[in-house]
């Protein structure tokens, strides 16, 4: 106990802890919108690229868009001339079309400086492509109007049937948002939070403090204590974390002067009520109350307790694995080849994490999230999408049964290993020490 | 009373055997120096006092009972591989310690103030152990070991790394607590320090015991009637129980003589027959000192 809050003291009271902890909440979303903002900054304002056009054939019309300028060529212009041209000016590349017969179009060419992108060249093949297309179209005497009334845009709107029947508005993009990022938060905090407990083991096995220490406890008792402490100062951030992030989210919807619609509130503009919308210019917007009502729709509490689950579950997991790998070296730098073993289904499951969210009813998904290796990522990537109770509770159950086990091995591995200095260690020492008796 | 008996301890790691068959017993209220080279053993047999590691087999009695955790309480520890959390401030480190001991926050506050004042640390209290000096981390790390009053302070190559002030401050405080009623174990390789604090001793080498008892009985045992004396003007024959053992031209008609006496002949009948033929200028027996005994044991065993 007393280990356990002499961790949680000594970290909890760094400057450092405290930055961390508010800022984090603060400087995600900062980035985040940051990057968004520039990336549409750019979209906007990037440099007009200036693009020739030789088109020999005479079909094409390229509308100016917001990234590139055409300059048409003359057509009596021969392709040498303009390519020398071309080179003198700072233009970004120079197209040729020949004359070409419309069943079989070839000899289309793209002359540039620098190697073009692959979104480029396939913004400018698509280009050409639908023109050909309505070329060909045109000569079965198709109107322009009807071509146009071709052009369709739809948004899939995507239900779950639930098994009382109920209808509930899913979201995909909201299940593989909340699925990735919980996912993905787990995976650093495993590794944050198991490099700390490393340090610290390493710490106290080089200041030599550790000896002091299990003569007065098992040291058992003091991995166990470390773990649990470190443990301890993970939820504490996490759960200021939610806290902040709750009180911001309500803060800027109070900004704009939305509050949470309840479900009647919803129903109410389904229906197509504008009544108590009419202080409330945002709410017309039904894309906005569409993602609104999803939003309200997310199991919160569902969510958030699986997720702590699973975080202490994971973190317990391999943070006793960290631990045991700190009481084996003398210092961080002998760390790295007994990380190796121990991140590796870390990093197999956060790769994983990507086709998880895929398919998250496939068989390698239920596995993934059944072993107690990976099922902290897994799972949580699942959980969005809804999962059965009974692989929940399997998943859970074995989960604990892990980390029990891993705790035990590493605590035999520890138990020899702090009191080891200077020793080469090796995985066939390492074996020797799980094997000793006491 | 014995506060300690160890009985017929063994300890082996996996290739070699730590400890076989030692058993001591350490007189309560005495400073016991437990002595062996490097690698004999002392750190293993002290480290299963401190139930660290347990034995392969043998028992360990405290005050005539069993070891058993409570038995953290009144014991203390000073490791020979020792640190404390460098980024954790004095005060609070010691609490934590005394508390790790058994004491409540409360004791361990009043205690380990107590200890800083004695020994003049009280301007550090507020600050890390990475900003003391190495001595001032020594007196620190004293300090844990003795806060909470243990009646049985174990340790371990104690004057290994401290300064000559440091350690001499230290001895102090260690005579102090044994006639306070604190029973010291030390271990050591270094015998000077044990000349002076030990009243008993009990030498381990490759893993076994070789020697025990209190020092005087030692010393006694192992004096063997040998005299140097230093002279003006030669020696003569002597009679047949006194046998010269060296002799040394010391210049301008001094010397040095060893003479041991044989079938117990006093050194009064030495000295009777040296006056009359010598001018005496010192005369003393030979002593052996405990690092002389401790060579020969360990020499001793080699060679068997």
């Amino acid at each position: 106990m007393l280990v356990i809050k002499r961790e949680f003291l000594s970290r909890v009271k760094k400057r450092s802890f405290l930055i961390a902890t508010i800022l984090t909440p603060l400087i995600f979303p900062a980035i985040i919108g940051g990057m968004i903002y520039f990336y549409m900054e750019d979209m906007k304002s990037a440099d007009k690229k200036n693009v020739q056009v030789l088109d020999e054939s005479g079909y094409f019309e390229l509308n100016d868009t917001t990234k590139y300028t055409y300059i048409y060529l003359p057509r009596t212009l021969s392709l040498e001339t303009a390519k020398t041209a071309f080179n003198a000016t700072e233009d970004f590349a120079l197209i040729h079309i020949p004359e070409f017969e419309l069943d079989n179009p070839e000899g289309f060419t793209m002359y540039s400086k620098t190697n073009p992108s692959i979104t480029e060249l396939q913004r400018f093949t698509g280009q050409f492509e639908h023109k050909i297309r309505d070329l060909k179209l045109k000569r079965f005497d198709i109107a322009q109007s009807t071509l146009d009334s071709l052009n369709t845009q739809i948004s899939l709107r995507s239900v779950n049937i639930g098994e009382s029947g109920e209808e509930k508005e899913s979201s995909a993009v909201a299940a593989f948002g909340i699925g990735y990022a919980a996912g993905f938060l787990i995976y650093m905090f495993i590794f944050i939070y198991g490099a700390q407990v490393m340090q610290g083991v390493i710490e106290e096995k080089s200041s030599k403090i550790v000896e002091v220490i299990v003569s007065t406890l098992r040291p058992m008792q003091l991995m166990v204590g470390k773990v649990v402490g470190i443990a301890s100062v993970g939820l504490t951030q996490i759960l200021i974390w939610i806290a902040l992030i709750a009180v911001l989210s309500l803060g800027i919807l109070a900004f704009f002067n939305i509050s949470m619609p309840s479900p009647e509130d919803i129903e109410l503009i389904s229906e197509g009520s504008q009544a108590m919308t009419a202080n409330n210019p945002l709410a017309n917007n039904p894309k906005l109350m569409q993602g609104m009502k999803i939003a309200a729709d997310i199991p919160y509490l569902y969510l958030i307790v699986s997720f702590i689950f699973y975080f202490v579950g994971g973190y317990l997991m391999y943070g006793a694995l960290f631990a045991a790998v700190g009481s084996a070296v003398d210092s961080s730098q002998e760390a790295q080849q007994f990380m190796f073993p121990i991140t590796i289904p870390l990093i197999a499951s956060i790769i994983s994490l990507n086709f998880v969210l895929d398919n998250p009813e496939s068989n390698f998904s239920f596995w993934l999230s059944v072993i107690p290796f990976t099922s902290p990522i897994a799972m949580m990537g699942r959980i969005g999408f809804g999962v059965p109770l009974w692989e929940l509770a399997l998943s859970m159950a074995l989960l604990v049964l892990g980390f029990t086990f891993t705790i035990w091995v590493a605590g035999r591995i520890y138990r020899v290993g702090i009191l080891m200095h200077g020793s080469k260690v090796n995985y066939k020492v390492l074996a020797k020490w799980f094997m000793m008796r006491n | 009373m014995n506060i300690l008996e160890a009985k017929g301890i063994n300890k082996s790691y996996a290739q070699h055997k730590a400890l076989s068959d030692v058993s001591i017993d350490i007189p309560k209220q005495s400073i016991f120096g437990l002595l062996g080279p490097n690698g004999a053993g002392k750190t293993t047999l002290i480290r299963i006092i401190n139930q660290i590691i347990e034995a392969d087999s043998g028992t360990i009695l405290i005050k005539g009972r069993p070891l058993q955790e409570s038995h953290i309480r009144m014991i203390g520890y000073l490791p020979e591989e020792r640190g404390l959390y460098k980024k954790m401030k004095v005060g609070e480190q010691l609490i934590f310690l005394g508390q790790l001991r058994g004491l409540s926050k409360k004791e361990a506050l009043q205690k380990s103030q107590q200890w800083i004042k004695k020994l003049g640390l009280k301007p550090w209290w507020n600050k890390k152990v990475e900003d003391l000096s190495k001595g001032m981390a020594q007196k620190v790390q004293f300090i844990s070991t003795v806060m909470h009053e243990p009646e049985l302070i174990i340790l371990d190559e104690p004057f290994s790394g401290f300064d000559p002030v440091n350690a001499n401050l230290i001895k102090d405080e260690i005579l102090e607590l044994r006639d306070k009623g604190c029973t010291v174990i030390f271990s050591t390789h270094r015998m000077e320090s044990v000349e002076q604090l030990c009243d008993h001793i009990a030498m381990i080498n490759k893993s076994e015991k070789i020697l025990d008892g209190s020092k005087k009985d030692i010393k006694e045992d192992y004096r063997n009637n040998t005299y140097d004396l230093t002279h003006f003007g030669e020696i003569g024959p002597l009679s047949e129980n006194f046998h010269v053992l060296e002799r040394e031209i010391l210049g301008e008609g001094h010397f040095r003589t060893a003479i041991q006496a044989l079938n117990g002949e006093s050194p009064n009948n030495l000295l009777k027959e040296l006056i009359v033929q010598t001018e005496l200028q010192s005369f003393m027996e030979r002593i052996p000192s405990i690092n002389d005994i401790f060579i020969a044991k360990v020499e001793g065993g080699n060679h068997e």
